[in-house]
C-alpha cells in the first residue's frame, strides 16, 4: 500500500463516509466547558456547519476509522470486492482531526464508522478506544455518534454508549429477504438484538437504583438507524411497516432513508440508477406523520393501489384528498387531532391555531400570520370570514396541487 | 417628548431600563424618540432626563423574552414597536397567546430573524489559529451577521470555548474572551489573521463528503445563503464542485464492473467457513 498522507486519508475515508444519510447533533444532554477543563458544549439543537452543494448539513466529521472491510454487501463502496482506495486512520490521526475542527468551530463534534476488519470485537474496539481517548485525555464534551457494528460483543456496545451521544447500527434493507441477498455476511436477527439491548440499557441508566442513584448515562441522544432505499423492490408500505416497528420495539429516535446513489466501482448485482430523492423526501414526510401528526401507515399507504406513496403530493395532501368527507373542517371548533390532518397546517401552526382560539374566533387573515400554508390548507378549512365553497369537493382540485406532466419526465 | 440614548453595548439592559421607567411614568409610544448608539442625542443635546422608577412594573415573561431578542434587529423600529406592544399589554394582558395579532406577529418575526442570525453566527464562524503559544491557545475570526447578534451570541461560544481564547471581529461590536473573562469592545475593520494549514483540510473533508449524484443547489443556499460565503474556507470549492458532479456521476455509471481484488474471494470463503 502506498503511504498516504493526512489529506489524502481524509480524502478517502469521508468518501467513503458520505451514505450514511445521518448528521444530526441534536437531542442530547447538555454539557459546556465553562470550568475551563475541557473543549466543547452541546445544547438542545443541534448546528450545521456547513452545507455541500447536495444540500445535505454538514453538523459532524462524518469519517470512516478504515474503509478495509471483510463484507461483501452489494450496495456498498467500501465491499471487499470494491477496487476503491483503501485507507486507515490511526487513533491519534482520528483524535487530531476532531480537536482541531472543533476548535475552528467547522463540526459540532465526530460520527465515527467504520468497515469490518479482522473481526467484529477488534473493529469496535479500535472505535471505543478513540472514543474514550477524546472524552477522557482530551476532555472533549462535543457530540460523539458511534456506528456500533454488528455481532460485536455487548460489553464493547456498553462501553460505547459511555462515551457516545448516539449510537447507530443499519438495517440498510427494509426487509430481511433483501439482507439476505445483498448484504450475505450480515444478520438481521443480530441487528435487532444488538438494537434491543441498546434499547435495555439506556432503559436501565436512567432507571434509578435502590438507593435513589441513577446509572451512568447511556447515549443520551438515543440510537438511529438507516435503511437504502431502491436498492431492492421493497415498496413504501413495506419501508414504512418496517420503520414503525422500529420505532415501536426499539425506541429509536430516527429512521433515516437514503435513497440508491451511484457509487464508484458498482457491482454487476446492483446495476446504478439515478438516486429516487423524490422518493426518499417523501418517506420522510410519511415518517414525520407517523410520529407527529398521528397517521398510521395503512392510511397513508392506502392513498396508491401499488403501495408506493404518491410522488407528486405529499403523503397528508394525498390522504386529505382521498378523504374529503371529513373536510371541511372548521379552525375555531376543530379538535387537535383533526387540525393536524389539515394540509398546509405544521404542528407549530396548529398549537398557535389552539393558544389564539382561546381569546378570540380566528379569520383567514390570521391563519397567514400563524404560519399556514394556505394554498394547500384553504380548501379544507373554514374560519370565521372563510369558506371554501364547493372548492372542497371540485372534481380539478388535485389538478391544482400536482405538478404539471412536463416535470416528471426529470426522475 | 423624551430621546432615550441608547448604547451600541448593551443594548438590551439599557431598553428594559428606559422601557420600565416610562411606561411606569404612564408615558405614550408617540412621546418617545429610541436613539441608537445616541446619535441625535449629540445633535440636539435637549434630552428630558427620564422618570425615575417609582413601582413595581410588570410585563409577562414572554414579553420580556421577546424584547431581549428584537433590540438585537437592525431595523430603526424595532425599540419603539417592542415598546408600543408594551403599552397595549396594560390592558390586554391574553395579547402575547395571540398569534395572529399584526403587531405581535411582526415583532415574532422579527425575533425569528434575529434567532435565525445568532444561529448562523453559531453554525460559520470559523476560526483561524493565531499560533501566539503559550499556556492557552488563542484563535480569531471575523464574521459579518445580518443583524446586531454577537452580544447575545458571545455567551455560546464562550460556553463552548472556555480553554482557549478567542476573539471574534464584526463591523459593529468585537467580542474577546480572555483567560476566561468576555467583554465587548467597538466594532472594527476586517482584521488580517494569518493563514491556517486546517483550512485546507477541512476544504477536503467538505469536497469528499459532498455526494455528486445528489446535486442540490437550492437546498445548500436557502440554509447558507451566499452573503455567508465570503467569510466560508470551504465556500470557495462549491462553484467547482458544481461543475463537476455531472462528470463524476456519469464516469461511475459508465465504469464496467472490475474484478473483485485477489484478496476478496480468499476472505470472502474464510468468513463464509467454508475455507479448511
Amino acid at each position: 500500500m502506498p503511504h498516504l498522507d493526512l489529506s489524502q486519508k481524509l480524502a478517502i475515508l469521508s468518501d467513503a463516509a458520505r451514505y450514511d444519510a445521518s448528521c444530526a447533533s441534536s437531542g442530547t444532554a447538555r454539557r459546556d466547558s465553562r470550568d475551563g477543563k475541557g473543549l466543547g458544549s452541546t445544547e438542545s439543537s443541534g448546528i450545521c456547519h456547513s452545507y455541500a452543494p447536495d444540500g445535505r448539513c454538514i453538523s459532524l466529521l462524518k469519517i470512516l476509522m478504515t474503509n478495509f472491510c471483510i463484507y461483501d454487501c452489494a450496495y456498498c463502496i467500501n465491499r471487499v470486492s470494491s477496487n476503491v482506495s483503501r485507507a486507515r486512520f490511526t487513533v491519534d490521526e482520528v483524535v487530531q482531526l476532531t480537536i482541531e475542527f472543533y476548535r475552528r468551530n467547522y463540526i459540532e463534534g465526530l460520527f465515527l464508522s467504520s468497515g469490518i476488519i479482522r473481526s467484529p470485537d477488534a473493529t469496535m474496539a479500535d472505535i471505543v478506544r478513540i472514543a474514550k481517548r477524546l472524552r477522557e485525555e482530551e476532555n472533549f464534551r462535543g457530540y460523539i455518534h458511534l456506528k456500533t457494528i454488528p455481532d460485536a460483543a455487548p460489553e464493547l456496545i456498553e462501553e460505547a454508549g459511555l462515551y457516545a451521544d448516539r449510537l447507530s447500527i443499519n438495517v440498510e434493507l427494509p426487509s430481511d429477504q433483501s439482507v439476505q441477498a445483498y448484504a450475505p455476511e450480515k444478520n438481521p436477527d443480530t441487528i435487532r438484538k444488538t438494537m434491543g439491548d441498546v434499547r435495555t440499557r439506556k432503559a436501565a441508566a436512567t432507571e434509578k437504583s435502590h438507593t435513589g442513584k441513577r446509572g451512568k448515562r447511556f447515549a443520551p441522544a438515543g440510537q438511529s438507524t438507516q435503511m437504502i432505499v431502491g436498492a431492492d423492490e421493497s415498496t413504501d408500505a413495506t419501508i414504512l411497516g418496517q420503520s414503525t416497528r422500529l420505532y415501536g420495539d426499539f425506541k429509536l429516535k430516527r429512521v433515516y432513508y437514503s435513497a440508491f446513489s451511484p457509487i464508484p466501482d458498482a457491482t454487476a448485482k446492483l446495476p446504478l440508477i439515478k438516486p429516487p430523492l423524490i422518493r426518499e423526501h417523501r418517506l420522510y414526510q410519511a415518517d414525520w406523520l407517523l410520529r407527529f401528526y398521528g397517521f398510521d401507515v395503512a392510511e397513508i399507504t392506502a392513498t396508491t393501489s401499488d403501495g408506493n406513496l404518491d410522488l407528486d403530493l405529499d403523503p397528508k395532501l394525498a390522504w386529505a384528498l382521498q378523504n374529503r368527507a371529513l373536510f371541511p373542517l372548521d379552525v375555531n371548533r376543530a379538535s387537535k387531532e383533526m387540525l393536524l390532518r389539515i394540509p398546509g397546517f405544521g404542528t407549530r401552526t396548529v398549537g398557535r391555531i389552539l393558544s389564539t382560539r382561546r381569546h378570540r374566533k380566528l379569520r383567514y387573515e390570521d391563519l397567514l400570520r400563524m404560519g399556514a400554508s394556505l394554498k394547500k390548507a384553504r380548501a379544507f378549512i373554514t374560519a370565521q370570514d372563510w369558506s371554501p365553497g364547493t372548492l372542497t369537493d371540485s372534481a380539478n382540485l388535485r389538478a391544482t396541487f400536482a405538478p404539471p406532466p412536463q416535470q416528471l419526465s426529470l426522475f | 417628548m423624551y430621546t432615550v440614548p441608547l448604547p451600541r453595548i448593551g443594548t438590551d439592559i439599557a431598553w428594559r431600563d428606559a422601557a420600565r421607567r416610562l411606561i411606569g411614568a404612564g408615558v405614550s409610544p408617540e412621546d418617545i424618540l429610541w436613539d441608537f448608539g445616541a446619535e441625535i442625542g449629540e445633535l440636539f443635546a435637549t434630552a428630558t432626563p427620564l422618570p425615575p422608577l417609582t413601582r413595581r412594573i410588570k410585563a409577562p415573561q414572554s414579553f420580556m423574552a421577546l424584547a431581549d431578542t428584537v433590540v438585537w434587529h437592525k431595523d430603526p423600529q424595532r425599540f419603539a414597536r417592542a415598546y408600543a406592544l408594551l403599552w397595549r399589554l396594560r390592558h390586554q394582558p391574553g395579547l402575547m397567546q395571540d398569534r395572529g395579532d399584526p403587531d405581535l406577529a411582526k415583532l415574532r418575526q422579527m425575533e425569528k430573524a434575529v434567532r435565525r442570525c445568532q444561529h448562523k453566527m453559531k453554525a460559520f464562524v470559523r476560526f483561524r489559529d493565531l499560533r501566539q503559544g503559550g499556556a492557552r491557545r488563542s484563535f480569531a475570526a471575523w464574521f459579518e451577521p445580518t443583524h446586531l447578534t454577537i452580544e447575545p451570541t458571545a455567551p455560546f461560544f464562550a460556553r463552548r470555548f472556555a480553554d482557549m481564547d478567542w476573539m471574534i471581529a464584526t463591523p459593529d461590536v468585537t467580542a474577546q474572551f480572555v483567560d476566561g473573562n468576555l467583554s465587548f469592545h467597538r466594532g472594527q475593520p476586517k482584521p488580517d489573521l494569518p493563514e491556517d494549514g486546517a483550512e485546507a483540510l477541512w476544504g477536503t473533508y467538505f469536497c469528499n463528503i459532498f455526494n455528486p449524484a445528489r446535486l442540490k443547489v437550492q437546498a445548500m443556499t436557502s440554509e447558507m445563503p451566499k452573503k455567508y460565503w465570503k467569510n466560508l474556507p470551504e465556500a470557495a470549492h462549491i462553484q467547482s464542485l458544481i461543475e463537476g458532479a455531472e462528470e463524476k456521476v456519469q464516469k461511475m455509471r459508465d465504469a464496467a464492473p472490475t474484478l473483485p481484488p485477489l484478496r476478496a474471494e480468499r476472505i470472502t470463503r474464510r468468513l463464509r467457513g467454508e475455507d479448511p
